[in-house]
């Protein structure tokens, strides 16, 4: 039986695909936000309109935006995959020539109404593209050198396109969620092996051209490093962050210290206290019963995700919802392991808690493909 | 593109072998995340609570109110008085430059205190408070009040600060207090972290130096959130600290004045001194100066003027000087001679007007001598030979001994500052001292008082004190602390024949009430207040060989510098002593002219409960010494304040 047959003879139509959503899905994922939502109050010192209004604002936008992706065919973004990906590529190429530089970095496009961060588009559009690639490529053929080296400047190309920003943070996303999709497509184990350890290598290179007219990272950027290996050697300065950020969460102990009562985050001690470094205050506040069920929330979603993609037999949708839901993992794991000082503070959001508009709106995007590929998938 | 079902059942197979595979990669990542939560949330929750607390507390000092001191009848001799003060917080304020102008308009404010100010506000951080102007009258303080909405940021606070209502009259004994200084905190082993507040003031000089544990109480504390910059969130908690205790002095502050009145502008010590107990009634150095200008912080034009003036008004004559004690000296003599049994008091010498020793001639005041003398003419008559001759007989180890046992020589345990040991000179003294042998002059000289004999009024107070009462009389200053009087142990008796005492008492009270006393222009009439005393005249200048040749020169036509100082110690009643009196005009001439008739009218000051009665004195002097006590400048015994004079 051919993939056409089924999917004209069965894939429900009309309205009726709300129904045949992933509902478990959509609520958690709102439950989330909604953590996020409290957490924003509560930082502002129990004010609405500081950020948890606009966030919430955005949230409803993007979850209408969420449920038009998810009505419309999977087949359909299947076959827009390329042309999205070569957009987010020319905006990429757009904002390193034109774009508005913040917070010492090239990162958005003002166009008035929005500002377009085609760094964030860049992380779904290349997901798909490789779904794409990967359901159009004979599995057979899969680990073939040339048929690994082309996935592989898929991702590559726009990740150097955003360090150059410099974005260390979303560069490294993009590997990672790129790498995922690779990975779970079936191609060869030696392949990662090879680049794990050219990886190994090229940090030892990275510190050893340190210095040198040939330094790969900036300053900022080996400082956070630096901080990360020894954050008592600067609490005042770079190791601030985490020296705080470790106490307001060792501080909420086992319950927290209530809601509205986190000491550390109101009180200005926190640096990025509604962006990065939120998990914080819900950690103070809510102690490790509020942080381990929201961590077991975000392992909720993961899972749902995964299911999906394992029940799915249409190879371009199980891979599209891997690279989604990869994507959404590693924000998570890299904010985490940041906030818990197990790794360098690289700015990174955690996913659906964060402020950020653009961010927020990406990922229910991304969401509404899962939606989408889970409402049309084969049955 | 065609794919077989096998091929399409293979890759689907891969497919979900590496969805299992990355699912437990990712399960495995959040079991980590979880343990690391644990571990920071439960396992080490305790160190972490521990340094949030720190974080956001901030431990704040609230400066105790002062120990107020007040004289022996409960008069506030240092108090503290509301200080009204405005403080602009830069934050609060905006435009920092319109709000002070603003602000300068309605108060009195230069344009260089202005300038400052502002300057001030602007150099520090935007939400630290700056004190722009203190000391504010309630007038001028209600005026920012009133226009606090067009003042934004503009507080009007009310802080403590000292005064001391009595200026002039207690400057030396209860000194000042000023802002604590590097010295002052090196100088002590764990200064007090009150001391490091700003602005915090502490005793620099007088009681309020030495008594500064027992005045100064005790912080209180509160407990304030704070964000990271350091801005005040809120007070958590508030601990009142204990408020300094309060200390009531011996002195009346009514004697004290009438001194420092009585005194003028001389340059002149008074000391009162009650001989039952030892407590100081009264301690007057003159000229004096207003320890309010050091609390407000003085002017270099103020302190030079206090520094340049060759009357000397920062010290505390009373007990910082040290003085030849001459003629006054010569009751301790007489005792030695009379204890060492080398004389009696009916022991006559005949004086020639000088005698002669190793070929040098040693005068007596009276050049033409006078005739045979026995105690008690020695002392009213203030015969010099007489004094010569008896102490080479008793030597000087004993009249040094008889010297401390009087309360020479030695430094009393009171507290103000710049305490003088005075010298009471001996043999082994010599030797140390000056690495020679002690000679026979030396004790001549020694024995009127001339010479390396050093006292302080302070010291001549109690040995007249000690004189008239027999007993071992130490000098008091401090009588209550918070409310509670300090136990007075009875002083044991002097170990001196009472007889000697009374001898050595009988030519005190001629000094003053007989024919030819030397004092007699000074005596009290008025049989129930009688006084006994001993002028001194002692020379701050050796005799030159031309003056000598030129005749002697009458004090007055030296510079004022080079004349002799005046003394006077005695007591009062003779039958009864209460009280005895002891007072060094510098450079005032002879003692009988400068220093006994103010020494009178302090004692008489004393004894009575307001003015000296005017039936205590001689009927010729009445009319003059009524003149004199109308005019002398008095503060209102209410009020306190001086009175109001004519330009001067």
């Amino acid at each position: 039986m051919s993939f056409l047959e089924y999917r004209v003879k069965q894939a429900p139509t009309g309205i009726r695909k709300i129904l045949y959503m992933n509902w478990p899905l959509v609520v958690l994922v709102t439950a989330v936000a909604s953590v996020g939502f409290l957490m924003l109050y509560s930082i502002a010192g129990g004010n609405l309109d500081t950020w948890a209004r606009p966030q919430m604002e955005r949230f409803a936008v993007g979850m209408v935006l969420m449920f038009i992706v998810a009505m419309v065919p999977i087949w359909f973004w299947r076959s827009m995959a390329g042309v999205a990906y070569l957009v987010a590529f020319v905006l990429l190429l757009v904002v390193e020539f034109f774009g508005t530089v913040g917070m010492g970095a090239q990162r958005w496009i003002d166009l008035g109404f929005i500002r377009l961060q085609p760094s964030e588009m860049m992380k779904f559009t290349l997901v798909m593209v490789l779904a794409a690639y990967y359901d159009w490529l004979d599995p057979k053929r899969v680990s073939r050198p040339l048929y690994v080296l082309i996935p592989v400047l898929l991702i590559v190309v726009p990740t150097v396109l955003v360090l150059m920003q410099p974005n260390l943070g979303t560069s490294l996303m993009l590997i990672l969620a790129g790498a995922t999709v690779m990975f779970v497509a079936g191609v060869s184990l030696w392949y990662f092996g090879a680049v794990l350890a050219l990886g190994v290598s090229a940090v030892i290179g990275v510190f050893t051209l340190r210095g040198t007219e040939w330094q790969f990272l900036h300053d900022y950027q080996y400082r956070r490093i630096d901080t990360f290996l020894d954050p008592s050697a600067d609490p005042l300065g770079a190791g601030y962050n985490i020296i705080q950020a470790k106490i307001a969460l060792g501080s909420g102990g086992w319950s927290g210290k209530g809601f509205m009562q986190g000491t550390q985050s109101r009180l200005n001690f926190l640096p990025e206290k509604h962006t990065d470094f939120i998990f914080t205050t819900l950690a103070e506040e809510f102690g490790f019963v509020g942080a381990f069920s929201l961590l077991g929330l975000y392992a909720l979603i993961l899972g749902f995700c995964l299911v999906a993609a394992w029940q799915n037999r249409d190879r371009f949708s199980s891979l599209l919802i891997i690279g989604v839901a990869a994507n959404f993992f590693f924000y998570i794991a890299v904010n985490l392991s940041m906030v818990m000082g197990m790794a360098p503070v690289v700015g990174v959001p955690l996913p659906l808690l964060s402020y950020g508009g653009s961010a927020m709106m990406v990922l229910l995007v991304g969401f509404g493909l899962v939606q989408s590929a889970h409402v049309h998938r084969p049955r | 593109m065609k794919r077989t079902a096998r091929e399409a059942e293979e890759s689907n197979r891969t497919l979900n072998r590496r969805t299992l595979m990355l699912g437990g990669a990712m399960g495995a990542m959040v079991a980590v995340l979880g343990a690391r939560m644990r571990y920071l949330q439960v396992d080490q929750a305790d160190q972490f609570k521990l340094l949030a607390e720190e974080n956001r507390i901030n431990i704040r000092l609230i400066p105790p109110e002062r120990g107020i001191i007040m004289d022996r009848n409960g008069k506030v001799i240092a108090g503290n008085e509301q200080n009204y003060r405005v403080v602009i917080t830069r934050e609060a304020a905006g435009d920092v430059d319109l709000v002070m102008r603003r602000l300068a308009a309605i108060i009195p404010m230069t344009a260089e205190e202005l300038q400052a100010s502002i300057d001030q506000v602007k150099s520090l951080r935007a939400f630290v408070p700056v004190t722009v102007a203190e000391r504010l009258s309630w007038d001028d303080f209600s005026r920012v009040a009133v226009n606090a909405p067009a003042l934004p940021g503009v507080v009007p606070e009310v802080g403590q600060s000292r005064r001391y209502p009595l200026d002039t009259d207690f400057a030396h004994v209860v000194g000042y207090v000023g802002p604590v200084s590097e010295k002052d905190l090196a100088d002590l082993e764990s200064p007090d972290p009150l001391l490091r507040i700003p602005k915090f003031q502490i005793g620099k000089i007088g009681v309020e130096k030495w008594m500064e544990e027992t005045l100064r109480g005790e912080a209180g504390t509160k407990r304030i959130e704070v964000n990271s910059a350091g801005r005040v969130m809120r007070e958590l908690e508030r601990r009142e600290g204990t408020p300094g205790k309060d200390i009531r002095l011996t002195i009346d502050a009514e004697v004290q004045n009438f001194a420092q009145a009585r005194l003028g502008e001389e340059s002149a010590a008074v000391v009162v001194m009650d001989v039952t107990n030892g407590d100081i009634i009264c301690c007057a150095s003159s000229p004096s100066f207003d320890p309010n200008l050091f609390v407000r912080g003085i002017s270099h034009a103020e302190y030079n003027a206090l520094m340049e003036n060759d009357h000397r008004p920062l010290a505390n004559k009373t007990v910082s000087g040290a003085y030849p004690p001459g003629s006054t000296f010569k009751m301790v003599t007489a005792l030695a001679a009379l204890e060492a049994g080398v004389a009696t008091p009916d022991t006559r010498v005949s004086c020639p007007g000088y005698i002669e020793f190793g070929g040098r001639r040693f005068h007596c005041w009276k050049r033409s001598g006078h005739g045979t003398v026995r105690l008690s003419r020695s002392l009213s008559e203030s015969c010099d030979v007489y004094y010569y001759e008896i102490a080479q007989k008793v030597g000087i180890d004993k009249i040094a001994e008889m010297g401390r046992k009087l309360g020479l020589g030695r430094k009393f345990d009171i507290p103000m500052s710049a305490i003088t040991e005075g010298n009471m000179p001996d043999k082994a003294w010599k030797m140390a001292r000056h690495k020679q042998e002690w000679r026979i002059g030396d004790t001549i000289n020694a024995s009127i008082g001339q010479g390396y004999v050093l006292a302080s009024p302070l010291q001549l107070a109690v040995m007249t004190a000690r004189i008239a009462s027999g007993r071992q009389v130490l000098p008091r200053l401090v009588r209550m602390v918070q409310g509670r009087e300090l136990p007075v142990p009875e002083a044991p008796a002097l170990d001196i024949a009472p007889e000697h005492l009374a001898a050595v008492r009988k030519g005190m009270h001629e000094v003053v009430n007989g024919d030819n006393g030397t004092a007699k222009s000074s005596r009290i009439v008025e049989p129930t207040l009688a006084m006994a005393g001993k002028t001194g005249t002692s020379q701050v200048r050796n005799i030159s060989k031309a003056e000598r040749e030129a005749g002697v020169i009458s004090n007055d036509q030296l510079p004022w510098h080079r004349r002799d100082h005046a003394l006077f110690v005695g007591y009062a009643p003779y039958d009864n002593p209460r009280y005895a009196v002891s007072v060094v005009v510098e450079h005032g001439g002879g003692g009988s002219t400068a220093a006994a008739p103010i020494a009178r009218d302090v004692i008489l000051r004393a004894l009575s409960d307001g003015l000296p009665p005017l039936n205590a004195y001689p009927a010729s002097q009445r009319a003059r010494i009524e003149t004199m006590l109308r005019e002398l400048p008095l503060r209102d015994p209410v009020t306190g304040r001086p009175p109001a004079r004519s330009a001067t």
